[in-house]
Order: structure tokens, then sequence, then C-alpha cells
């Protein structure tokens, strides 16, 4: 008998390792992610479809879900600029106090939410900084639509330029500096060879960014005041259905919130698939 | 019609790249700008090409006050170091970039760019390679993309940083007779920086040697060779390499 000997090739590790590795990975995303995930499902439908379509199409949803998607649709754009911005002083010039500017940026993050909202309502409510003008003016920012964006804003600060910043500094000025030389001029420049080169980056942020917006609920919660079916968010409508042991129906808006999210992944794989060609090409040098 | 750069000076924070430059070249000169790291000579080409700005100083060429010239108003083909190619557009984008940025009013027809592209991609040798992405292509390809997409904007003065610094030697002597042979065709006022002495001796018809900040001597390469004007120049110049002797080679082996 010929025992055939086959030896394992120096970078592949001994198969029990790569297999309990793997267990590990796979064990931990499932009881941390997939499992909540799936119970948010099963639960929302613990009463039936019927329920479940009733807890969505209530007014006071309608009203949490329009008031989401108003909010998102108003600070993921303006951060989407922000970050833009931001990260092009911060990656293609030199000037002082640059370090500070990131700290700066990073601020929301570390920052808890709730604080975030405090601070919007010791600037802007009635008995703050701003509270005699604001009313003289009949201008509403607290309890109302526009404090929601401030605080989603606020909180969802850093994510496109965290994401843009090391991919630009990374890129560095040269081809900017070649469009120059090539007779372009700043904003032809940046059109056609700073965001291409920063699109896949930017899409990642943005949507992280909205699923952050659409998800936020400390620094919300303190701005909102909570008038249900008029300030109320997905998020906060969530928790009052909850707490008023609702519990199927704000499974059934959780489940539409958690779609929004997985929607958002969906199209950045989507993205990502199509574009493959593209991406490897700019990726590559 | 030549180039005449007087007292240029530049300061970097606490470092002084270029302490009072001053040299000309006559039109159609091949300029070879040799010296260590340091020395100054790539400040004075992105100051030539509007990517750096003067602190003090002048420079004359083609009959324009050339520091006063906007990057694009100067049309300077630049070609850098690593090339800087447009990572995500093709050969022939990329080439047609600096004739599509321009204003509508003196941009040309579509069908003109696509001609000029084909014109420039058979003179650089890539008639096939107009579909291609930068990140498909060999270093020496690169090279002459970014010569292509340079020349493309018909440029009054052609600035090179380091035009073979990225390849390896076999190429680089290809490229080198390539490149004297096309300047020869086109005549245009070509500056190259370059540390290596040997280059810079070969293919400048005019070389500049610089050390900290000011140029030390210019002059033809036989010039330099014969006479190095200051111990610097003699030292640095005298680690060339001797021209190849085929059989004491072989020999020496």
């Amino acid at each position: 008998m010929k025992v055939i000997f086959r030896p394992r090739g120096p970078t592949r590790d001994h198969p029990l390792l790569r297999w309990s590795l793997t267990g590990i990975a796979l064990g931990f995303i499932g009881l941390f992610l997939v499992l909540p995930l799936a119970t948010v499902f099963t639960e929302a439908l613990g009463e039936g479809w019927r329920a479940a379509l009733d807890a969505i199409t209530d007014p006071e949803a309608q009203s949490a879900i329009r008031l989401t998607l108003l909010a998102a649709a108003i600070a993921v754009p303006l951060n989407a600029l922000f970050g833009i911005a931001a990260s092009w002083a911060v990656a293609k010039f030199d000037f002082w106090g640059k370090g500070f500017l990131v700290t700066l940026i990073d601020l929301p993050f570390s920052i808890s939410p709730v604080v975030s909202g405090l601070i919007y309502v010791l600037m802007f409510g009635l008995q703050g900084w701003f509270g005699d003008t604001l009313r003289d003016h009949d201008i509403k920012i607290i309890f109302a639509l526009p404090g929601i964006v401030l605080a989603t804003i606020f909180v969802t600060f850093p994510f496109v330029a965290r994401e843009l910043i090391p991919l630009m500094t990374d890129q560095g000025r040269d081809e900017e500096e070649a469009a120059v030389s090539l007779g372009a001029g700043g904003f032809s420049t940046f059109r056609r060879v700073t965001l291409p080169n920063i699109k896949w980056g930017l899409l990642y942020g943005v949507l992280l960014c909205n699923a952050r917006a659409m998800g936020e609920f400390g620094a919300v919660s303190v701005v909102s005041g909570h008038i249900r079916g008029l300030t109320d968010t997905m998020p906060l409508h969530i928790e009052a259905l909850y707490n008023d042991y609702h519990y199927s129906a704000a499974f059934a808006v959780a489940t539409l919130l958690a779609l929004l999210a997985l929607v958002t992944l969906a199209l950045k794989s989507l993205l990502e698939w199509r574009y493959a060609d593209e991406i490897s090409a700019v990726h590559h040098h | 019609m030549s180039l005449v750069i007087e007292k240029v000076q530049k300061r970097f924070a606490d470092f002084e790249a270029l302490r009072g430059v001053s040299l000309s070249a006559p039109d159609g000169a091949f300029l070879a700008l040799l010296g260590p790291s340091g020395s100054g000579k790539t400040t004075l080409l992105r100051i030539l090409g509007g990517l750096e700005h003067a602190d003090l100083g002048h420079v004359g060429f083609a009959g324009l006050d050339w520091l006063t010239l906007t990057a694009r108003e100067r049309r300077a083909g630049f070609v850098f170091q690593q090339y800087a190619l447009f990572k995500h557009m093709t050969v022939a984008k990329n080439i047609a970039f600096g004739l599509e940025v321009r204003p509508a009013r003196n941009r040309p027809a579509r069908a003109e760019i696509k001609r000029r592209v084909e014109e420039l991609l058979s003179l650089v040798q890539l008639e096939n390679l107009g579909g291609r992405y930068p990140s498909q292509l060999s270093g020496g390809q690169r090279q002459r993309v970014a010569l292509a997409r340079a020349l493309a904007i018909e440029p009054r003065m052609l600035l090179l940083d380091e035009p073979f610094g990225a390849l390896d030697a076999k190429v680089r002597k290809d490229l080198r007779a390539w490149l004297r042979a096309l300047h020869k065709q086109l005549g245009l006022t070509t500056v190259f920086v370059t540390h290596d002495q040997e280059e810079a001796l070969e293919l400048g018809d005019l070389v500049a040697v610089m050390n900290e900040g000011r140029i030390e001597q210019i002059g033809t390469p036989d010039a330099l060779r014969n006479r190095p004007a200051t111990p610097f120049v003699a030292e640095f110049l005298e680690t060339v390499a001797p021209p190849p002797r085929p059989y004491n080679v072989v020999a020496l082996h």
C-alpha cells in the first residue's frame, strides 16, 4: 500500500484552525445579527399579516414614516455636501489647524446623541440662547421638523467625511494637478477627475449616513417632543408603541425600518456588482 | 522666443527650495535639470508648469510674462513622475481630456478630437490601446500615454518630471532614444528633471546642474564633462559610468 502524503502549502492553515475560525465567525454573525433580525420579522407577524399591515398603515405610523424619510432626505444630501467639502479641504490642501478640524469632524461620534439633542434644546429651546428671538419671529425649531433635521445632521455629520478623507488623502493631488495643467478649471477638475475617483466611497458614506439618519433615536428623541402623528419619527414611534404594549405593531414598524436599511445595503451590492469592472480599474493601480 | 528664468526664489515653510535661480535656453532646447534630491529641480519645473507659485523672480517665454499666466493659459504639457493618468478613463479619454475641457467656443468638434487622439496614439506607438484603462498597461506604455495626453493640448513647452524614474533599465534605454527622436521631430522646448547624470548628459542638449536651490553650472554635456565649474559639478558628474565597451565588459566577466 502506498501512503500518499499531501503536504500543506506554506500559506495554508491547518484545516481544523480554518474550520473553527469560520465556525466562530458564522456563529457570532448568526447569534448577534441574523437571529435578532429574524426575531423582529417573526414578532411582527405574531398577530398575523392583517395586524402588521394595520400597524404600518395607521395614520400615526404613516406620519412617522413620512417624517423619517423627509428628515433623511434633507440631512443626508447636506452631510454629503459637507463631507465632500471637508475631505477635499483636508486631503488636497495644507493649512494651519488641519488636525484640529479632523478631530472636530469626529466629535459627533464621541458625544452621546442625547447630549447632542440637548445642545439644540439649549440653543433653540424656549429657555435657550436664541429662544426669545425665535419666538418673536414665530420660528419653531425645537419640537418641530427643523430641530429633528438639525439633530440628525449633527449625529450623522462624520459618516461621509470619515469615508472620504482617507480615500482622498491616499489618492493624493496628482490627478488634479494633471487636470489643471491640461487646462481644466476648478469645477471641471472636481467633476471630471475628483468625483469619479471617490464616487464609490461617497456612495458608501451616503448609504451609511442614510441608514443612521433614519435610525437615529437619542438626539431626535430629545428635540422632537414626541407629539404623535406630528413629531414622532419611526424609531420614536416604535418606542411609543412598545411602551403601550403594542408589541406586534412595534415590531411591524421596526420591520419596515430594518427593511429600509436592508434595501440600501442591497442597492450598494447591486451597484458594486454592476460596475465591478470600473471599480477594479480605479482601485488597481 | 527663448526661455529666460531670472532670479526665481521659492520657500516652503522652513525650507528654502530655490535661492535665486537664473538660466536661459534657446527656443526648441532640450534642457535637463540635474541634481540630487532636495536641490530644487522639481520645484523649478513645477513653477514653470504653474503648479507652484514662485515667491520672487521672473520667467519669460515665447514673448510672454510666464509667471503671471495661470496654468491653463500657459499650455505647458506636464508629464508627472508617476504619470498621474486618470484611472477611471480609458487611454483615449485620457488623451482627449485637455481638448474636452476647453470652453465650448474653442473646443474642437467630436470628430476632430477623435482624429487628434488617433494621431497621438500612433505618434506614441499605442495605436490599438485607446480602449484600455491605465491599469491594464505596462509602465512604459503609461509613460507614453502621459506624454500623448500632454501633447494633445498643443503645448508651448513640454515639462517632464523624472520621465524614466519609474521604469526598469531596459525600458528606460529604449524610451530615452525614442524621446530624443520625438523631440527632434516636434522641436518643442522641453525641460526635464532627473537625478541620473548619465540620463541628463545623454538626453539633454543643455544641462543645468543644481544644488541646494542654486544652479552650479549650465552648459552643453561636453562643456560640463570637460570643464566643470565647481567641485560639486566635478564630483557629481564623476560618478557617471564610462560609456560601455562591449568587449571589455565581456572580458571582465
